[in-house]
Order: C-alpha cells, then structure tokens, then sequence
C-alpha cells in the first residue's frame, strides 16, 4: 500500500486504466485495482475512473459506496478485522471487538492517528471452527479473547516504535 | 488431442502417482489458517535433509474442518493413513515413522481413506462417512483442484464428452427428469431455468455461475472452488452447450482469493487442453469462462442484483419479469445457477441409472451440502441425502454439542433462514420441510446454538447484518429492518414493554410483505422462528430483565464468589482493564459495578480449579456487597 491522504501516483493510475481499455463496463474490477495499488479508492483517481469509462462520476461513486470490499480512505500500516460471521458472534467475537477498541484507542472504522492501526469488521472469512477470529495484516488469529488481544498486539507495536 | 488421447495421459499420471509413496496436505482456506502451509514446508525441509524425494500435492477440503491442518501419507503397498492436527514439529515424526519406516504413527492418525465401490473417498473408521453420501464432494480433498488431470482420471469430462454428442434438448430432457433443484437456496427446477433460457430469443447468450457465497457462516461454495473447480466448469460448459451459449462467468466474491487463484488456474488448464476454447474438445462448439470479482454484497447473491454488479452498477435487484433466462446481462439471455447446481450437472446428464434421481425425497431429488459451525465437536463440511433428519446430522456427523452441553437450536441459511429448535430435530431435510418450519435450505449453512446462546440476541445479530446490507431500493426493507433491530435493541438491553412483541410480529410480516427481493423477504426469518420456538425468553428479557443464557451485556452482571476466591491469587485484578475489582493481598476480590465494562476478561483468566467468577442475570439478583449489607444491618438493627 502507496501514499497517504490524497497523495497517489498519476501514471500507475495510467497504467491501472489502460489495462482495463478493451473491457466492457469494468467498473468494479478497475476499482479493485486501483485499490489494491493505493490502499483506498482516491477522490481524483474515482474522478478520473468517471472520464475513462465515460460515466458519471456520481455514478462511481454510487459504486464505490455501494461495496464493502470500497474503502475512501486509506488503511492503517497494521490492518486489524475482526470477523463477526454469525460462529465468531457466538464464541465471542463482539467482546474481541471491544477489547482491540479499548487496546488501540479506537472505534471500529477509524485508522489510529499516528497511522499504525485501522480497526474494521468483516463478515465471514470462512473459518468458522477457529471463531472467534481476527486476523491482523494477513496473520490469523484463531480462537481469541480479550485477554488475548493486548499480546496479539505487542509484536506489531514493537515494530512501530522501532521505526520511529 | 483427442479426448481419448488426453484420458489415457491423465490415467497414466494418475497411475504414476498411486505407485509412489506422496504426501497430501490439505490447503484450502480453512487447512491454510490452521497452518497448512508452514506443515508443508517442514515436510519440505525434512525430506530435503534426508535427500528423499516424495511429491507433496496440495489439496482441497475433505470437510473435516475440525482436523486441520490435515495430511494424508499414501504409500503404494499399503494403508493411506489420514493425520489430524498436524503441526510443523510432528512432521518429523510422520517423515520417520511411515515415509521411511513402517510405523503410521497411530497416535496422530485419524483413520485411513479408503475408496468405496463408488470410488469415493471414505475414512471407514469415522462413523459419520456412514451417514454421509458425497457426490459434488466426492472429490474434495482427494485430487489437486490445480492439475486438470487429477480430475479427468477419476471421471472428469467425461460427462461432456458425451453430451456433446448429444442434442440440447436432450440434455435439458434429463436434467428435467433429474429432478435437480437449483441449490442456491429457493430451489427452482433447474431443467425448467435451463428449458426457458433455450428458448428465450437472442444470439449472444450467456452462463452465469454464482459463487457470490454472503451468508456470514457458509462456506461449501468457497470449498467445492478451492477443492474442484473442473467440476464446476464441465457443468458450465454443459450448460453452455445445451441452452445455446458461448461465453460464462464466474462471479466470485473478492473476500475469496484463494478461490478465484484456483478457478483461474483451472481455466487456463482447461483452455490449454482444448476443453475450453473455440473448438471444445473437437466438437465445433465454442465456450469461453470469465472470472468476475464481486466487492463484497450480500444482496448480490440475488440473481438480478448480481448481474447489476457485473454491468458495473450498485447491485440492486429489480423487478422480475423478465427473467434473466430472457433478458439477463447486458440485456441478453443470461443461465445463472450456483455452483453446487453446476456441479451436479456432470454426474446427471447421461447418467442412464437415474442415480441422482433414486436419492433424496420425493420433490427434493438428491444430496444437500451443509457447513456445520457453531458450538459442534465436529465442525466442517458435510453431504447427505435430501430427508436425512436433522438429529442425525447434529449427533451422527456433527459429533453432537460440545463440551456435553445441551442443544438449543440449529440456525439454517443465515440471515435469510431461521432457527429450528430441538422438537423440530426429526423433520427430514428438505427445501419444503423447512419452509414448513419457518427456515429454509438458503445457502445451507448450519450454526449449532447451545444453552449458552441466546436466542434473542441471535436474531439481533442477524438482523444487525441485514441492516447493514439491505440495498436500500425498498423502502420496507431499508427502514423496516432498522425498526427491527432498534426493537431487538430495546429488548436485549431491557427496555422493550410487552407490547413490543405484538409490533415486531407485525412489522416482521410487513417487511416481508413490502420487500422486492429475498433479501427482504426473508430479513424477518431469524426475529419470526426465535419468536415462535423461544418466546419464552423474549418474556424473560422483558418481564424480569433476565437473560437466561447470560448473553446480553445490559442484562447481566459478573460477580466472584467470596467463598470460591483464592484470596492469594490476583490474575483477575492484573487483566481488568477499567481497574474495577477491588480486594488487596490475601483478601476476597470484589468487583464494583459501576466500573465494570463486563468485558469477561476475568471469567476467562480465573483458574478453573477455583471458578470464582459468575455471571449473574438479573442484576438485581445480585448479592448486596458487604458495604451495602453493613449499612443495611445497621439500618435495620
């Protein structure tokens, strides 16, 4: 993931569009894409999705609003989801909720200030014998609890300070 | 290549592989989180310091999720032995004892697969492969989803050959006589979907396969992709073919990305063997299949609104007629079925002993696959005849509920089905015994509810999930379902009156009433069937403020036992994080309500020889501290 803000690179959006040329009525699958590439769907590049496939950009933006895989803005460095399928509820999964708000000082949505964490809750990654889950970066965290959740956190925590 | 040119290739690889010792990891998502890929590198790492060299093929789900990460070891001249749980530091171990030795290390093993008279793959020693009758699954786990021959030696493409020798008509003719009933959840007969779609004028037709799998819970779709999607293409490209078609797609939701790796390299594979392409398998017959990413909606599972999605637009339902079998995507003539509906295709067409037809009940011909999830011992992946009851699924394959605890009520479909409580576990499973019961097949996925969940708080979770995806189109759906759930709301944190039960009953059927879409005509399901089986604790949670299963946070409060608290011991005042129990060294803790976030923290960190914490519903059944209880004795006295 690229960029920070608004911030993001004019010719890979380029590159992104004129992949997508031949085909009919790709909107979804551009904005994937784009997204893929910066981390969330950019206002300007959305604007110039609009122009490129000859929409309304209202019409774009109906789309990219419309999806939850759509996010407007951009993620934090350490992307934590919690599944709340209707297994991980069960076992839990609200009560994890709370705790990674609590631990991160954020609500569910929110990306922290300081850009290290985003908090978001999915629907069903599809592992339902490990719920309650969460998965923070691409590392699965099976059967959690909020006692659990502070030491899940440290590893990624570290690194920050490390860097700064 | 001829077909047969390529059977005897596939046959002979087949055979190749059977006549060497090969290890079988399952990968498909749920083998992955439970960490199948690190299992196969250290079979990597120990077979390269012992300089063996035995083939490691990754494989799909055999449905025993519970197991994972799960390894078969096949040895030529003798037993393939099944593994469960198996983690990089038993690797050694299994590498030692049967890739070198002859020692299958019975202690990790869960049974051994054997191949019955159908040629499926079983595990004699698990009683649940008695119940259980596979035919899309039969595969699964079995065979590399990403080596096309793996699927045509055990009969794959089989079937297209022959229907491409046959005409159209014929074909729909024996889909027609299967009985095959769409599985995505509403059960139309498919032979009649495939007849309409024939007939509907237009030149540039299409096949749809809906692998857009939303219910928060069911994931066969995901696992027949990850584990054999050559079945699902042979049924597409047979579709293709009998209604007239020449281009399809496959809309795989984007949360799937294992999936849509495995189907495309399935395509490619396909299209590099002739299978797919211009010339399908020498015949003339043109067909092409597409991977479309869908960005994550439930209502996109709707048929319309799916093809809304794949135009590029929001992904809202419209109002049918015309059917998609007239005018479908891009306007034309669209065939959209779900992928198990497909994956039947191969074993139905031709099959001149009606093997299909003779299983299931009398309107619901077949097999039904369920993802079991929730409080099972077992939970997986299962396939059994339309009728089997649903005690036998619960007991028989799911293991029953664990920890010994007592069964409450099986959710079935999601969001859009409904729960089916205990005196409802002998009704046979079909798409109109359930209807029946207030549920639905829907996608088929079942959660398992014991004791401890409750049941209002469930149709509030499934109603919060509705809500959140509900399109907005219909007005009854939009804001009825946000009138439900602030209902449920009120309830769960005992602030509803009596009266708000007749309301939720009546606004239920409305939204039902006034909806375009299943979506909103089955949003209702959960708050209808709860209300029906367990009305009782909707009562409980109004009239007393009692949450008898200790679920619902404004209902209950934690409470440690004086006499069951280690004095010395202090794991619960070092987790709690708003600092509410009070009690110093050597004394009782206590915990002050008004600081209590009831985040359950210290439940989970009491030691279970002592058990000291409880949960207590009503709050106002808790015991007075010894604070009011002095004052109160003063007082009194």
């Amino acid at each position: 993931m690229k960029g920070k803000g608004e911030e993001f690179s004019t010719e890979q959006l380029s590159t992104i569009l004129e992949k997508h040329r031949s085909e009919k009525n790709g909107l979804i699958p551009v904005l994937l894409e784009i997204q893929e590439e910066f981390g969330f769907l950019p206002r300007e590049a959305m604007k110039r999705v609009a122009e490129f496939l000859g929409m309304d950009p209202i019409d774009v933006w109906g789309v990219a609003t419309f999806f939850n895989q759509f996010r407007l803005t951009p993620l934090g460095k350490n992307h934590v989801k919690v599944c709340m399928g209707t297994a991980c509820h069960l076992a839990g999964g609200r009560l994890v909720l709370e705790a990674l708000e609590r631990e991160l000082s954020i609500k569910v949505g929110e990306t922290s200030e300081d850009g290290q964490f985003s908090l978001e809750r999915v629907a069903c990654i599809g592992c339902c014998m490990l719920a309650p889950v969460t998965v923070i970066k691409d590392k699965i965290y099976p059967k959690m609890t909020p006692f659990k959740v502070e030491e899940a956190l440290i590893p990624y925590r570290q690194e920050s300070t490390v860097e700064d | 290549m001829t077909f047969e040119e390529i059977r005897e290739k596939a046959q002979a690889q087949w055979e190749g592989l059977k006549s060497i010792t090969h290890v079988l990891v399952g990968t498909a998502t749920c083998g992955r989180a439970a960490g199948a890929l690190d299992v196969i590198d250290a079979f990597k790492n120990e077979l390269a310091r012992r300089s063996i060299d035995v083939p490691i093929i990754q494989v799909g789900c055999i449905g025993l999720c519970y197991a994972e990460p799960l390894v078969i070891i096949s040895k030529p001249e003798s037993f393939r032995v099944v593994y469960q749980n198996i983690t990089p530091d038993l690797v050694p171990r299994l590498v030692e004892g049967y890739i070198v030795g002859d020692d299958p290390c019975l202690e990790l093993a869960l049974g051994t697969l054997e191949i019955d008279d159908r040629g499926t793959p079983t595990i004699p020693e698990l009683p649940r492969f008695e119940h259980e009758f596979r035919l899309i699954l039969r595969h699964c786990g079995y065979i590399d989803p990403e080596n096309i021959h793996d699927y045509i030696a055990n009969g794959g493409y089989h079937t297209l050959e022959k229907a491409l020798k046959m005409r159209p008509e014929e074909i729909i003719e024996s889909v027609k006589k299967s009985g095959l009933r769409g599985r995505g959840g509403a059960g139309f007969p498919a032979g009649l979907k495939w007849e309409l779609c024939r007939e509907a004028e237009g030149k540039t037709k299409c096949v749809v396969c809906n692998a857009d799998e939303g219910d928060p819970g069911a994931f066969m779709d995901r696992v027949i992709l990850e584990s054999n999607p050559q079945e699902v293409i042979e049924g597409m490209i047979i579709a293709g073919y009998a209604v007239g078609a020449h281009k399809g797609y496959i809309y795989v939701r984007a949360e799937y990305p294992l999936a849509i790796e495995r189907v495309g390299s399935a395509l490619k594979q396909g299209e590099e063997m002739g299978i797919l392409g211009d010339d399908v398998l020498g015949s003339g017959f043109s067909f092409h299949i597409g991977i479309a990413e869908g960005a994550g909606a439930f209502v996109s599972g709707e048929a319309t609104a799916l093809v809304a999605a794949m135009e590029g637009k929001r992904s809202e339902p419209r109002v049918r007629p015309p059917r998609l079998s007239q005018a479908g995507l891009w306007g034309n003539p669209t065939l959209l079925n779900n992928v198990k509906t497909f994956s039947y295709i191969p074993l139905i067409i031709g099959d001149e002993r009606e093997g299909f037809a003779s299983i299931g009940t009398e309107k619901s011909k077949g097999t039904a696959v369920f993802t079991l999830a929730g409080k099972v011992e077992y939970p997986g992946l299962t396939e059994v005849p339309m009728g089997t009851t649903l005690r036998r699924v619960v007991y028989d394959i799911a293991g029953g509920m664990r920890k010994g605890k007592k069964f409450k009520a099986v959710q079935i479909g999601g969001p859009s089905g409904g729960c089916v409580p205990e005196s409802l576990l002998d009704i046979p499973i079909d798409f109109d015994s359930l209807r029946d019961a207030g549920s639905m097949m829907g996608s088929g996925g079942m959660i398992f509810m014991d004791e401890n969940d409750c049941a209002v708080d469930t149709a509030r979770f499934f109603l919060d999930f509705t809500t959140k995806e509900s399109c907005g189109k219909c007005t009854m759906c939009r804001m009825g379902t946000l009138q439900l759930m602030s209902i449920l709301e009120d309830i769960c944190a005992g602030k509803a009156e009596l009266k708000d039960l007749e309301l939720l009953q009546q606004l239920s059927e409305d939204v039902k009433m006034g909806s375009l879409c299943g979506l909103g005509r089955s949003a209702p399901n959960p708050v209808l069937t709860t209300m029906r089986y367990f009305g009782d604790e909707y009562k409980a949670h109004i009239l007393e403020k009692r949450c008898p299963a200790l679920v619902c946070k404004d209902l209950i409060a934690y409470y440690i036992l004086p006499d069951k608290c280690d004095r010395a011991c202090e794991h619960c005042i070092l987790v709690c994080p708003t600092e509410a129990i009070k009690g110093g060294k050597g004394e009782i803790k206590v915990i002050d309500q008004e600081k209590c976030s009831k985040c359950g923290t210290c439940l989970e960190v009491c030691p279970p020889e002592y058990n000291a914490v409880i949960k207590i519903s009503p709050v106002s059944k808790l015991p007075p501290s010894k604070m009011e209880k002095e004052s109160s004795a003063e007082g009194g006295g």
